[in-house]
């Protein structure tokens, strides 16, 4: 059992509205169902983590919520993913205006093969949201809020790929910020990365959780207990536990979840 | 076994360095500043040099390019893309024979169809013809190279939004580009030194001429026409200009392997080849 003092102090604040409802979630690749009627609703301005085995759809579950899915072939979805309200499965929903809204950081750093002034203004670029000096602006403030800038404003023009590992996941995060999304997706953002790469990371998103909804999903219950107000439990496609953080890591109400969270399996 | 392997690699080489050799030999003495920038003197006149002939080559190189590189880009492109069904096999397939037909079949084709039209041969058929050439290679190289650029690359784009044809022009296309450029130049050095394509497109021409609707001289032609004729120094001509186009074609293929070295990084496609 994970020792209480990891956890955020005082009660976690679950006074936030719900960005994102999800009701009845069913996805298949092809025949296997990766995940089955996933019900929860994700509060705004707060970090929500997922946690689960290997294989276990806490990935495709994150996926789902930006239709990242689709790009596999034979993928099929079920249910609605509503977010302020409006089903994002709709048929009407233009995917470009709904992943601007909903952006996603990968496991691997995953920079373009341009300087890491373009790798930032990618979106705003194609989204026409800034130019000129606006665009310049926007890039800063992005770097700032990731907080990179301090260790790039000189080298702007240099090639993405001179960072670190670290610098490049924190990279991402800030090309995400700068089409100004309202959901931020993490899929084990800072697996990769070494201890205090992964500390600048989880830093950061404390930072961002006044502005954004973040969802996380980590293979390391530490982090979700550190970062997350609450904490949903995966396994084998099904949501088994979803709550608070605190109760989660001390006294679940499944069997399932204990002894994951206890380490008899995972 | 292993001394047989070595034997046979050596054995192999071997046409190769004395391919190099024996230009050089021939050709050096032979090559002089003239050669590279005075046109043909008339038969009997010594002297003289290949210049048109050397500026037609380049001219029909550019124009095969700005016709079979936009196809061949694209055309890999859309394989690798959409290619996954019947037509895109169709079109794999209808490629590597084009890659297969000989080049003179090529040339005979443009003839038909551009040189028999216009009712003269001109510049603009030789690259056509060179340009058929090209298509093949650059399409087949560009979509196994598109093809080898990371998921992650193409999800990173799409995630941020960017629509399909995004995401592969701007970021899939320039993550493949070091290993399309070296298909590009591997391209270009297999048809700059094409004889059989050209005789009866571009035809040649012993005096300078930009104009496209024109026969125009290139250096394959220009050696093969000397190398026929009767006269000594028209030989020793044909010889130095062999050799100048083995060094165009040799430049083009350590550029080629250049542009296709690994560098750091993902994303950075590199010629499987």
């Amino acid at each position: 059992m994970i020792d209480p003092s990891v956890l955020k102090a005082g009660q976690p604040d679950l006074r936030g509205a719900a960005k994102i409802r999800v009701e009845g979630l069913g996805f298949f690749y092809g025949a296997f169902q990766a995940l089955r009627d996933v019900n929860l609703a994700i509060r705004e301005q707060q970090i929500t983590a997922f946690i689960g085995p290997s294989g276990c759809g806490k990935s495709t579950f994150l996926r789902a919520l930006n239709r990242m899915n689709e790009i596999i072939e034979g993928a099929r979805t079920q249910g609605r993913v509503l977010l302020d309200g409006e089903d994002i499965y709709a048929s009407d929903v233009d995917v470009v205006a709904l992943r601007r809204r909903v952006g996603m950081v990968f496991q691997r750093a995953n920079p373009f093969p341009m300087s890491i002034f373009d790798n930032v203004a990618f979106g705003p670029r194609i989204h026409g949201l800034a130019r000129g000096g606006e665009l310049e602006a926007l890039v800063e403030r992005s770097l700032v809020r990731a907080a990179l800038w301090d260790e790039v404003k000189d080298k702007l023009r240099q090639s993405a790929f001179s960072l670190s590992g670290g610098q490049q996941q924190r990279l991402c995060i800030a090309r995400v910020l700068a089409v100004e999304p309202e959901v931020l997706l993490m899929d084990e953002p800072a697996s990769a990365l070494d201890p205090i790469s992964t500390l600048r990371i989880e830093e950061l998103m404390h930072e961002l959780q006044r502005n954004y909804t973040i969802v996380i999903v980590t293979h390391n219950m530490q982090q979700a207990a550190r970062v997350s107000q609450e904490t949903g439990f995966f396994l084998h496609g099904e949501l088994i536990e979803f709550g608070p953080s605190a109760k989660m890591f001390t006294q679940p109400d499944d069997k399932r979840t204990e002894d994951y969270i206890t380490g008899r399996f995972g | 076994m292993w001394v047989l392997a070595i034997a046979a690699t050596v054995a192999a080489l071997t046409p190769l360095v004395m391919v190099l050799y024996y230009v050089a030999r021939q050709g050096l003495p032979a090559l002089n500043l003239d050669l590279l920038t005075r046109l043909p003197k008339p038969v009997g006149e010594s002297g003289g040099g290949m210049a048109n002939a050397i500026i037609g080559t380049l001219a029909l190189i550019g124009l095969a390019s700005a016709a079979g590189l936009p196809l061949g880009i694209l055309g890999g492109l859309y394989l690798a893309e959409f290619g996954r069904n019947r037509f895109g096999g169709g079109v794999r397939f209808a490629a590597d024979v084009l890659s297969g037909v000989p080049s003179i079949v090529i040339g005979i084709f443009i003839y038909a169809v551009v040189v028999a039209p216009m009712k003269h041969f001109s510049a603009l058929a030789g690259g056509a013809a060179l340009g058929v050439m090209m298509i093949p290679t650059v399409m087949r190289t560009t979509e196994e190279l598109v093809r080898l650029v990371p998921v992650s690359q193409r999800e990173a784009a799409l995630s941020l939004g960017a629509t399909h044809w995004r995401t592969v022009f701007k970021v899939v296309l320039l993550a493949a580009r070091a290993g399309v450029i070296t298909g590009v130049l591997l391209a270009v050095a297999r048809i700059a030194g094409e004889t059989a394509p050209l005789l009866f497109t571009a035809f040649g021409n012993r005096f300078w001429s930009v104009r496209l609707d024109e026969p125009i001289a290139s250096l394959p032609v220009q050696i093969f026409t000397y190398a026929i004729s009767p006269y000594d120094d028209w030989h020793a001509q044909a010889w130095a200009g062999a050799l100048v186009l083995v060094a165009m074609v040799l430049l083009l293929s350590i550029a080629a392997r250049y542009a296709g070295r690994p560098r750091s990084g993902p994303g950075r496609a590199r010629m499987v080849r």
